[in-house]
């Protein structure tokens, strides 16, 4: 009876200081089986999958793997017993190329006992050859994009001839385009008779790709059934453990005067010749393929990066912007796309990373009025129902969604008139998605402008007031709310219609 | 239910509000191996070492190096270093020395010029502070990796510390001075006072002030710091500046101490800051950090050298010795985050 479940994990239960991350879970898993985990941000899902690979200990409870009891006590172990992972915070070694990447820590050797670069190329070769990956394995790793990394942690992943590989999150850095060479890539896996576990807050690729499902709420197991049973409404219910009626609570909000305009932008080829204007109480969604440059029309008017040429106005008035130290003080705000590299500072406090960049107003005379900034805290944690035991705790102890409501408060705490963010939703489940897009729409209401980079079409629809459609760098059209659909949007992002 | 975290209005800090004796060991385990080093000394000399007088002079031999290593805190976090301040140190001393003679010394660097000692006072916290400057503006203009520019410093200042000397000790120094190190106020000895205060400022300014919060970011995230709109140059330069000027003062303090501004002042006591840094608690990966952690690490090398030297300890056993208890120190305090 148990052959039939390749991986079962029994009465699990997983403490943090101040946190019961899991309490007493299971989680069966079939082989030659698609298993979505789901739950809300930090139901326990990532914690799970750790103490399955052994980066984590369990406090009690039982992992079978092919009906034999085993106790994995590092990350090594788990890989020996064929499990493998794709974390839902990526580690790529910079310095080195995408085939050093792969191999890291198992690097074939030739016959001096050197590692052979040479070799190691080819293989990684093959497995792009195989498995269908548009990569180059002698890049540096540093040169990707961060969809493209996100490709090698898969290729990665893949390369371990693992029976169960752990996907937490996988697409929540890359576009259609990577999808679906993933999901490809998933059914032949499966096909093999391979186990994937399968953690995702996007619901429409639940019901693509997995086979089953189980739900966690608040670390306890809520319930195990197949997608074939169960409805977006079911499923979003058991995970939020209530009825979520508006997904996309857009709400009307007055179109004032132009309060920025981009005129000429330029800088590299992932900028060329932008100009738009953005109004207040309007949403301004730009969209694109990855790599279309929006991430890095955001930063170049925010002043992460230098633009080459261009002008930026604010309320009509032109402003010199050198440093993001600048655009803050033109009103302006900018939640990065990149969490791990521009956003969380991983070793300090959920506090600290709140206020970094409205420390100023907290800080009368440059000195912290202690205060007043822990009612602000305070107020932001209850506001987006930040999960954490304190506002003492380390932000790297937070799950990934929970994290990013921290960033997201970062920035509402600075008071912006322009609010520029990209992909704002990464990560983050149903239930605190639709409160971050109420708290959008409620910011246009206020008459604050709002400029959206988002990867989700839903959400571009959704939300938007307009949309921008960026390829290769350069704006290729504009919709309005009432004429934007999915295909007209792609049709200008790929480059296949001509500016409207 | 299954967490603590899910019922804000209920526990709003639930780990002030209950005691947990884990965590509270973990923190403040540097202080317990300080206390358990006191101990053992204490058995070892009969007691010799936790007489008042002795446990005194424990504190003034690591006043200079506990005074820069609370500079050294702020210089870690963010990831930087500074190998310059034993240099800096006899920079600083011999300048201020230079301005502090006597007119019946024998060789005299300024002959004829009397200047009051707050002069050379502030001309050796100058020369720090300009030191600590031309550090933070090669590292933050010129982008010089904080190692490498601080061992450029820590080379030409040794130097130039021989050139101002003439490669001798500038010697009969006026009492004014000499108090600086030698006297006292109120029964305390003048170098533990001084100690006292930069712990206070420095303290202050990393947990109370913007500057401080800013350290912490930077080493947290220097990219995610630039996004948030601190200048993160600003705060650099700020930095080394303040840890050049403590190593000023220490100067002053260790040159008043001997009655004479000598150039080969403070040759090698950046290991000895750096080490007390990283006992306490300082992070090379950066973003962590406390100043009374660089106290404790201060008290544990001072009592560490005062111990052996009443065990009568040959110097090179003490060295041997030395550098095992820096090291199980560490291994000790590391162990706690896993
Ligand atoms: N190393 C840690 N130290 C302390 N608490 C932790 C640690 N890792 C996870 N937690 C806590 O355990 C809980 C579960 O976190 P986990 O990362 O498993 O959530 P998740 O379901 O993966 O959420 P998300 O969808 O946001 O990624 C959270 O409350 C989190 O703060
Ligand atoms: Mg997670």
């Amino acid at each position: 009876m148990a052959d039939e479940f390749i991986l079962r994990m029994a009465n699990i239960t997983k403490t943090f200081p101040g946190v019961v991350a899991l309490d007493d879970v299971k989680l069966d898993v079939r082989a030659g089986t698609v298993h979505a985990l789901m739950g809300e941000n930090g139901a326990g899902k990532s914690t799970l999958m750790k103490v399955l690979i052994g980066m984590y200990q369990k406090d009690s409870g039982t992992v079978t793997l092919e009906g034999r009891e085993v106790e994995v006590h590092d990350t090594k172990g788990g890989l020996n017993l064929g499990i493998s992972m794709i974390h839902q915070e990526l580690s790529p070694v910079p310095e080195m190329t995408v085939a050093e990447n792969i191999y890291l820590g198992r690097e074939p050797l030739n016959r001096f006992k050197l590692v052979d670069k040479a070799l190691m190329r080819r293989m990684a070769q093959e497995l792009f050859d195989e498995w269908n990956i548009p990569l180059n394995p002698g890049m540096q790793m540093k040169a990707l994009t961060v969809a493209s990394m996100q490709l090698v942690e898969i290729a990665k992943a893949i390369s371990y001839d693992a029976k169960v590989i752990i996907m937490d999150e996988p697409t929540s850095a890359i576009t259609e385009r990577e999808v679906d060479l993933l999901f490809a890539m998933i059914r032949r896996l499966r096909d093999r008779g391979t186990a994937i576990i399968y953690i995702s807050h996007k619901m429409d690729e639940i019901f693509q790709i997995a086979d089953e499902v189980t739900i966690f709420r608040d670390g306890q197991w809520v319930l195990t059934q197949s997608t074939a049973e169960m409805t977006q409404q079911s499923l979003i219910t058991a995970m939020v453990g209530r009825e979520l009626t508006q997904m996309f609570p857009k709400e009307h909000a007055e179109i004032g005067e132009v309060l920025l305009e981009v005129k000429n932008l330029n800088r590299g080829r992932l900028v060329k010749d932008v100009s738009f204007t953005l109004r207040r109480g309007e949403i301004l969604g730009l969209a694109g393929l990855v790599g279309a440059g929006r991430t890095e029309v955001l930063e170049t008017i925010f002043g992460v990066h230098r633009a080459e040429s261009g002008e930026i106005l604010v309320d009509g008035k032109p402003v010199q912007i050198k440093q993001p130290k600048d655009a803050i003080n033109a009103g302006m705000a900018l939640l990065t796309e990149d969490r791990r590299a521009t956003g969380i500072m991983g070793v300090l406090s959920v506090r600290d990373n709140m206020l970094a960049a409205a420390l100023r107003r907290y800080s009368p005379g440059g000195f912290v009025d202690a205060k007043r900034l822990e009612e602000a805290a305070e107020e932001q944690r209850k506001a987006l129902a930040i999960k954490t035991p304190s506002l003492d705790q380390l932000i790297k102890n937070l799950s990934g969604g929970n994290q990013q409501k921290v960033l997201v408060s970062r920035w509402l705490l600075t008071l912006p008139d322009i609010l520029m963010i990209d992909e704002p939703t990464r990560g983050i489940d149903v239930g605190a998605k639709s409160e971050i897009h109420r708290l959008i729409s409620t910011m246009a209401k206020e008459g604050k402008a709002i400029l959206m980079v988002s990867s989700e079409m839903p959400e571009i629809l959704g939300m938007s007031d307009r949309v921008l459609v960026m390829h290769e760098g350069e704006v290729t059209g504009e919709v309005p709310r009432a004429e934007a659909t999915q295909d007209k949007i792609m049709q200008l992002a790929t480059g296949t219609e001509a500016a409207a | 239910m299954s967490t603590t975290t899910n019922a804000p209005a209920e526990a709003p800090s639930s780990t002030a509000a209950r005691f947990n004796l884990g965590a509270f060991a973990k923190k403040y385990l540097i202080v317990l191996i300080l206390i358990g080093l006191v101990i053992l000394l204490t058995i070892l000399t009969d007691g010799a070492f936790i007489k008042t007088q002795n446990l005194i002079n424990v504190i003034r031999q690591v006043s200079a190096i506990g005074i820069i290593a609370a500079g050294m805190v702020f210089v870690i976090i963010t990831l930087g270093i500074d190998l310059s301040v034993g240099s800096i140190v006899a920079m600083s001393a011999v300048v201020g020395a230079s301005l502090a003679q006597t007119a019946d010394a024998a060789v005299i660097k300024f002959p004829g010029l009397d200047v009051p000692v707050i002069v050379a006072v502030l001309a050796g916290l100058a020369v720090g502070a300009g030191a600590g400057f031309v550090n933070g503006f090669l590292i933050t203009k010129f982008k010089i990796a904080p190692f490498i520019a601080t061992l450029g410093m820590m080379t030409a200042g040794r130097g130039a510390a021989y050139i101002f000397s003439n490669g001798r000790p500038i010697s009969t120094l006026k009492d004014g001075y000499n108090w600086i190190g030698q006297g006292s106020l109120l029964g305390v000895p003048v170098p533990i006072l001084l100690f006292a205060i930069v712990v206070l400022i420095a303290s202050v300014m990393l947990n109370r002030t913007r500057f401080g919060r800013y350290t912490y970011a930077i080493g947290g995230n220097e990219q995610a710091a630039r996004v948030s709109g601190i200048n993160i140059d600003r705060v650099k330069l700020g930095i080394y500046v303040f840890i050049g000027t403590l190593a000023g003062l220490a100067g002053l303090v260790l040159s008043a101490r001997i009655g004479s501004g000598n150039p080969t002042l403070g040759t090698g006591l950046e290991l000895d800051v750096i080490a007390a840094t990283v006992i306490g608690g300082t992070s090379f990966a950066g973003g962590i950090g406390t100043i009374w952690g660089s106290v404790v690490g201060a008290l544990i090398i001072g009592s560490i050298n005062n111990g052996l030297d009443l065990l009568n300890v040959s110097p090179f056993w003490q060295q041997v010795v030395k550098g095992l208890i820096i090291v199980v120190a560490i291994i000790i305090d590391e162990r706690k985050n896993r």
